[in-house]
């Protein structure tokens, strides 16, 4: 038996400790918002934040995790980032099949946390870690930069 | 006068084939009212696509699926607009499949066919049920029906201040026969279409709510994910079972001809279970192919014989030889390009629960029609006893408009006895998807002294989609192959164009653009060539082949916006391109500056189009981003190759697609319009390869023929 915490909430689980955090959350913990893309740290689709950072959940295994706090999609609209960068999103008119956004709005909320005005070479730096195929990175863009505007981090 | 084989039939039109031939055929999507049983006022459903309840609340069942492009929003606005009702106010339903509902509108999506397809009927539905309600609007009231308007989901008649939602009429609506041909709004009365609309599917989509196929859970689910053979055409050899089965979590050894899957209680126990097998193998006559192998026979096979696809400026071949050798100049060149993957970001899967008498099915599937029907042949069920649930994708591309996820779940439920959900690894997907066919194709021109083409021959050279997929519409030539090729946006007086059928083992399919992009590539790069044999500015040079003043007024307004007559900044260069197709005139103009990393840095894009009258230019907008950058991924990066039989690419490392460092900055610029509506989810993606290829040329000198461009400028 594994305890981890997620959204605040310690939840037990019975598996094996190599299981990577991606699968827990999303086939045992059924929260299907976290997206499986890659399965090999490529693309981000399943990126969550573990104590705050955005990190590939298809690359950690539930050991590793520990007491850390780990954040999913399901609860990023809880908190002033998360919740600035949805809006932002929904304005910008980001998503297209949408897939790969929740991992993307993770990672662009970590990075407002540590830099609340990024210019686009740190955007794009950050960014860079989660794929898109719809090609939806000029939006990406626009909406980090209009999250920062509102005070994402206020 | 140009002439084409009149069995030329369009990819759009046969992805419609399987509601054309559905037993069950009823015109158009007009299936009649349907009065339901009395008591409470029931819905009232005055065709396929609508229906509004006593609360006056409007559903639509969407009759295109939603794989990113936006008809959740644009057929929508459709609605919307002759219903007299918000956008926002109107209910969305993603629709099961079914071949006979839509009729002759069907569900199949692709070929930038949506609106197309949609523009008439989906209005027209819209505007009968509008006509339907102020009919009985003025039954109740006692008016004449002229006198009374429907203005945001009521009903008013002005005379006497009354007004009622639409709810207060259903009941009324829905026992009287449906008004047909109502009169459409003209562009002068639209108050949605043109609107810069927000997607009405982004709430879902940023806080993890939007359920995709690969998401949907059911009770007592098992989760199986799938091995095939990694050779072409092989066959399962051995596994180790009793090493899967020790796997905490692995519940059952599912074998196959070619391929094994493992069912677990989860992903990640089948997949460990899958790694525990240690499969292998019985290799098949491709053992021993290789990409060399493959690419010498499209070369050989374009040096046959091929079918006319075209010929303009006499039937007489003679003298289309005659016109050609008699030129000033002669160019001639040939063009490759590579298998392609889709990788979309939602890896394949679906999930299904197979019983003895009947199928569930819950997945998201470009073809829910077509594709129900596959998994009833599959299961060797009637139609009537199998159920699929479409649902948002998480990218298509074309991917989606196979049924092999499907067909292959229900392969392996027939031996797992609880519902299932199969989920294919990135790496499965890469290697065992349909690919963008490889295209070899020859060109030849022939220039008057004025630099003009006066002689024009292209030989195209692939795998046919058609052929494989709709024989009996096959005959010699693949309509969707040559498009593009058969039809370019210039006036050349002589010119010849011929496809050549060749099929490598490599399994081909729809990719975004197909056909329509591999001549865009083509014809757009070798036009550049002339241009430059003329020594003539490229812009102009195409301007002036053009008759068509939609085309000539997209290059002038790409010319304005991306300052093409003012010398780009040193160190940077410029390319264009220019595309009529899928009903839209689109020209890009790619700047580009050198790289040490990839050859080239893509700096900024600036795109004009002319679709017809603008739905939603948000949509259109995001729709040319978005096709930009998936069309810059494929000539930069994309390349499928084999190697003892074995697609060799694997995942998102040696599959590149760009990243969003690496992704330009875009302008776009729509023409206003009222004509007829064009399509949009493949112009951008065909448009900006050759123009980026251009571009190359202009910046280095070097002519890319062979895609990708990376691997050309960098080896």
């Amino acid at each position: 038996m594994t305890t981890i915490n997620v959204n605040g909430k310690d939840r037990t689980v019975d598996v094996e400790e190599d299981m990577p955090l991606l699968w827990v959350i999303r086939d045992v913990l059924a929260m299907p918002g976290t997206k499986f893309g890659c399965g090999a740290g490529l693309c981000g689709a399943c990126t969550v934040h573990v104590d705050g950072e955005a990190t590939f959940a298809c690359q950690t295994p539930i050991s590793a995790v520990g007491t850390a706090k780990v954040t999913t999609i399901e609860a990023m609209q809880d908190t002033p980032i998360g919740k600035a960068v949805q809006e932002a999103w929904v304005e910008a008119d980001v998503v297209q099949c949408g897939y790969c956004q929740p991992g993307q709005i993770m990672r662009a909320a970590a990075l407002l946390a540590k830099t609340p005005k990024p210019d686009d070479a740190q955007i794009d730096e950050v960014m860079s870690a989660n794929l898109c195929r719809c090609g939806c990175y000029p939006r990406i863009r626009a909406a980090i930069h209009r999250a920062a505007a509102q005070g994402a981090v206020a | 006068m140009s002439t084409m084989p009149d069995t030329a039939v369009s990819r759009r039109g046969l992805l419609r084939a399987a509601a054309i031939a559905a037993p069950v055929l009823v015109l158009g999507i007009r299936l009649g009212g349907v009065a339901e049983a009395a008591g409470a006022p029931a819905p009232f459903k005055p065709n396929a696509l609508l229906s509004i309840d006593g609360q006056g609340a409007v559903t639509l069942a969407l009759p295109r699926t939603e794989m990113g492009q936006g008809v959740y929003t644009s057929l929508t606005m459709l609605v919307a607009e002759e219903l007299e009702v918000e956008p926002t106010a109107i209910h969305i339903e993603l629709p099961d499949g079914d071949p006979a509902r839509f009729g002759k509108l069907g569900q199949g999506t692709g070929g930038s066919s949506s609106i197309r397809d949609s523009w008439e009927p989906v209005r027209q539905a819209a505007a009968d049920a509008r006509a339907a309600l102020i009919a009985a609007a003025a039954t109740h009231w006692k008016v004449p029906a002229t006198e009374l308007r429907a203005e945001q989901g009521k009903i008013v008649h002005a005379k006497t201040g009354k007004s009622a939602t639409y709810g207060a009429f259903v009941a009324t609506a829905a026992a009287a026969p449906i008004p047909e041909k109502t009169p459409l709004k003209t562009p002068d009365q639209y108050r949605v279409l043109g609107r810069r609309m927000h997607r009405l599917d982004s709430r879902a989509k940023v806080n993890g709510s939007a359920t995709y196929g690969i998401d949907v859970m059911l009770p007592g689910m098992k989760v199986a994910t799938i091995s095939q053979t990694p050779v072409l055409g092989g066959t399962l050899a051995n596994v180790d079972e009793a090493a899967a089965m020790k796997i905490k979590g692995v519940r059952q050894v599912v074998k196959l001809p070619d391929a094994v899957a493992v069912v677990g209680d989860h992903y990640w126990a089948a997949r460990k279970g899958m790694d525990a097998l240690g499969a292998t193998w019985t290799d098949s006559v491709n053992a021993k192919l290789d990409q060399a192998t493959i690419v010498a026979g499209y070369a050989k096979a374009s040096e046959g014989p091929g079918a006319s696809a075209m010929t303009e400026g006499g039937l007489d071949a003679a003298l289309q030889d005659k016109t050609m050798a008699g030129a000033a100049q002669r160019l001639s060149a040939v063009y490759q390009q590579p298998f392609l993957a889709h990788a979309p970001m939602e890896p394949g899967n679906c999930v299904l629960h197979l019983q003895a008498d009947r199928c569930e099915i819950w997945t998201g599937t470009q073809v829910p029609d077509a594709a129900r029907e596959a998994a009833a042949a599959a299961t060797g069920l009637p139609i009537e006893k199998v159920v699929l649930h479409n649902h948002l994708m998480g990218g298509g591309f074309g991917r989606r408009l196979e049924a092999d996820f499907i067909v292959r779940a229900i392969e392996v439920a027939k031996q797992v006895k609880a519902p299932l959900k199969l989920v294919w690894s990135r790496e499965e997907d890469t290697q065992h998807d349909l690919y963008r066919p490889y295209y070899y194709d020859r060109i030849e021109a022939g220039l008057g002294p004025d630099g003009k083409p006066v002689a024009w021959t292209h030989k195209i050279t692939g795998s046919s989609i058609m052929a494989r997929l709709y024989p009996k519409y096959f005959k010699g030539v693949d309509a969707d192959a040559v498009d593009g090729s058969v039809k370019t946006p210039y006036t050349i007086p002589s010119q010849r164009v011929e496809f050549v059928r060749h099929e490598s083992p490599v399994p081909t399919s729809w990719w975004r653009g197909v056909g329509g992009a591999r001549s865009a590539f083509v014809v757009e790069s070798f036009i550049d060539e002339l241009a430059a044999a003329a020594k003539q500015d490229p812009l102009a040079y195409r301007r002036a082949l053009t008759a068509d003043p939609r085309a000539q007024a997209v290059l002038d307004l790409v010319a304005e916006k991306s300052g093409w007559h003012t010398p780009p900044a040193a160190g940077r260069a410029r390319g264009v391109a220019l595309i009529s197709l899928w009903d839209t005139h689109m020209a890009q103009v790619v700047e580009v500056e050198k790289s040490a990393e990839t050859g080239v840095r893509i700096v900024r894009v600036t795109a004009a189009v002319d679709c017809g009258t603008p739905i939603n230019p948000l949509g259109i907008e995001a729709q040319i981003e978005g096709g930009i950058v998936f069309g810059l991924s494929a000539a930069m990066f994309g390349e499928v190759t084999v190697a003892g039989g074995r697609i060799e690419q694997s995942n998102f490392h040696d599959y590149r697609v760009l990243r969003i460092n690496e992704a330009p900055t875009i302008a776009i610029h729509i023409v206003p319009s009222t004509q007829t509506v064009g399509g949009m989810g493949e112009p951008p993606v065909a448009t900006v390869m050759p123009a980026l290829a251009n571009a190359v040329f202009a910046l280095t000198g070097k002519r890319v023929r062979t895609l990708p461009i990376a691997k050309a400028l960098m080896g």
